[in-house]
């Protein structure tokens, strides 16, 4: 500092030029760098995947799509579609839905407005939920395959692998509906209960509305979630090459996630462009379902 | 309440406000509500039984001792060695890779974002992390196959390439996978830590790296171990780029990582693929590794669970 030439110290001037230079700290700056480095990988890897499956699979993104497997499935591979797998995954999400949303929010409910978190059982209740969504999806598998398929008797079925994507999904389903209700908040209840309104006349009529948004998006991203779900129904049946559409709920299926597995096996090139084709349909629907889960979440959740 | 039932001129009497009717509609839904969150349990309860019923018989035949030292996984070969060592160290390769992988990447993702990155950035760089972990691991496992191990052959220095099918490449794109899951929990305890901490360190002179890297990750600490270990949780338990990318091989114990060997999810997928008849031993073996796999993870989630507690008990 020239400054120190000055008898009586560094001007204020010199003081405010020394503390507000923008000094070069070359450590501040690499890991500023290392930082968006890390993002960096992150996106690179999911531009390169989805590039690389469009790339892959733009010449069999056409109407043969929309074929079932023919029979003689390896001499007429490039005439191979994926048809009933795209049923089999409509028929098991439109049934996964049919239960695991009703059961989640039911739950949900009765862990936000009825049950007193005091009690031991209710707080069990809690620490299982938790401990179920880290369970691996493999499992749910071999409860499928054990308990469901075999004991129960559903066997091999579009219903067995609703089941158990349902209860795969149900923790996920839950905790999103518990957020979404928590968030609701305390006044409207007493309000509904000064106007002599039961319980149950405040949760259906008063919370459950508020909180809709909250629970649609969790339920949107849970469904997607056991759209893209390929492991559990490997156990139970799904991996056999099927050639038609299943046409109840106690029919043979197989669905987009498993019949892309299949593909990927098969040597043939013609079968992994058709698995890549497919692969870019899935992601256009997770997409799709993901966008419209942050609509929602942005458009209509209610700013108390 | 006697006065309510008293007659005032002109008014009728207003009705007991403690009547105490039962309300069998409210009690009825609120047992269909207990009953919807029993199924939790259930669930949990069933998924104990179905593993250990058939596991418990299976140890009826195969001594615990030959499980746990035996050192070939043969169940279904014409000579048959029951060690689940080869399946757990390849779990434990691909799990070492993926974490290695994921730590970095996720932590630095996370530090970015709840330290560096603007409100734009950020609403820019989440929903993208989101896309990448609602992202099908069938797809990871395609192009990890397909793509990545190619490529990964064609770099490979030495003359040993990596195989067709191997742990490097499935370890590579699982630590992908679970970026999204690390970060995000992350970050959520990084956002946790309070601002006053921060100033107060800034008013010490500290820069943003010393903020971040001496008082946020040190207070976040306990959230930060959580999310890592549910990453390596969501690692141990991922099947399908394991059984598409690292291959179905099972033999003796394999520590070379460019090389294919099954691990745990990837036998049971394996396994359970083929019709193997009900009540054989090939068949139960896909318990008894089912059950290993489920003491594993139970465990690391309960850890994750109780570290995640901690953090929130100290500043919410």
């Amino acid at each position: 500092m020239t400054t120190t030439t000055n008898p009586r110290g560094p001007s204020s001037a010199d003081v405010r030029a020394e503390l507000t230079r923008r000094r070069f700290r070359p450590a501040e700056t690499a890991f500023k760098l290392a930082l968006q480095a890390c993002l960096a990988i992150g996106l690179a890897f999911l531009v390169a995947l989805l590039a690389f499956a469009v790339t892959k699979g733009w010449h069999r993104l056409d109407a043969r799509l929309w074929e079932n497997m023919p029979t003689g499935r390896v001499s007429r591979a490039g005439e191979a579609g994926v048809q009933s797998a795209i049923w089999g995954t409509v028929w098991v999400i439109s049934l996964t839905a049919a239960i695991c949303l009703p059961t989640g929010v039911l739950a949900a409910i009765y862990l936000e407005e009825y049950a007193d978190n005091t009690r031991w059982y209710n707080r069990l209740l809690e620490l299982n939920i938790q401990n179920l969504a880290g369970v691996p999806s493999i499992v749910f598998g071999i409860l499928g395959l054990g308990l469901i398929a075999r004991v129960i008797g559903l066997g091999f079925t579009v219903a067995t692998a609703a089941v158990v994507l349902s209860l795969l999904v149900l923790p996920t389903v839950i905790i999103a509906s518990r957020e979404a209700i928590r968030a609701v908040p305390q006044s409207i209840r007493h309000a509904s209960y000064a106007l002599g309104a039961t319980r149950w006349q405040t949760v259906s009529r008063q919370v459950l509305p508020a909180a809709v948004p909250g629970i649609a998006t969790g339920s949107i991203l849970a469904l997607s979630r056991a759209i893209g779900e390929a492991a559990p129904l490997i156990l139970l049946g799904a991996v056999t090459f099927i050639r038609f559409n299943p046409d109840s709920l106690l029919s043979a299926y197989t669905t987009l996630p498993i019949q892309i597995y299949n593909l990927i096996k098969e040597p043939q090139a013609e079968f992994q462009e058709l698995a890549a084709a497919a692969i870019v349909l899935m992601l256009v629907v997770l997409l799709a379902m993901n966008s419209i889960a942050i609509f929602v979440r942005n458009r209509f959740t209610k700013r108390w | 309440m006697t006065s309510t039932s008293q007659k005032v001129a002109g008014i009728p009497a207003a009705p007991s406000v403690r009547r105490g009717r039962p309300r069998l509609g409210e009690k009825a839904i609120e047992a269909l509500l207990v009953l919807a969150a029993i199924v939790s349990v259930a669930t949990t309860v069933g998924i104990v039984i179905s593993l250990a019923v058939p596991t418990v018989e299976f140890f009826g035949t195969v001594s615990l001792g030959e499980f746990v030292t035996e050192t070939l996984w043969t169940p279904l070969f014409a000579e048959k060695h029951y060690g689940v060592l080869p399946l757990l160290v390849a779990t434990l390769i691909v799990t070492a890779i993926a974490v290695t992988i994921a730590i970095p990447v996720g932590l630095g993702s996370a530090i970015y974002l709840s330290e560096y990155a603007g409100n734009r950035t950020r609403a820019f760089l989440k929903p993208i992390l989101e896309i990448l972990a609602g992202i099908p691991t069938v797809v990871y496992g395609f192009f990890a196959l397909l793509a990545v191990n190619p490529w990964l052959r064609d770099i490979w220095p030495s003359q040993t390439k990596p195989e067709f099918q191997n742990m490097l490449v499935a370890g590579i794109a699982m630590g992908l996978m679970i970026v999204p899951t690390v970060a995000s929990l992350a970050e959520d305890a990084m956002t946790a830590v309070p601002r006053s901490l921060r100033e107060g360190a800034y008013a010490l002179a500290s820069t943003k790296m010393q903020v971040s890297t001496r008082v946020v990750l040190p207070a976040a600490l306990s959230g930060i171990v959580a999310a890592i270990v549910l990453g390596i949780s969501r690692a141990l338990g991922e099947t399908m780029i394991v059984t598409i990318a690292a291959g179905l091989k099972t033999d003796g114990i394999i520590v070379n990582p460019i090389d294919g060997a099954a691990t745990m999810t990837a036998y049971i997928a394996g396994a359970g693929q083929g019709d193997l008849p009900v009540d054989s031993l090939d068949y139960l073996t896909i318990f008894a590794v089912g059950s290993t796999l489920f003491l594993f993870t139970l465990a690391l989630n309960a850890l994750s669970i109780r570290m995640v507690r901690r953090f929130r008990e100290v500043y919410e």
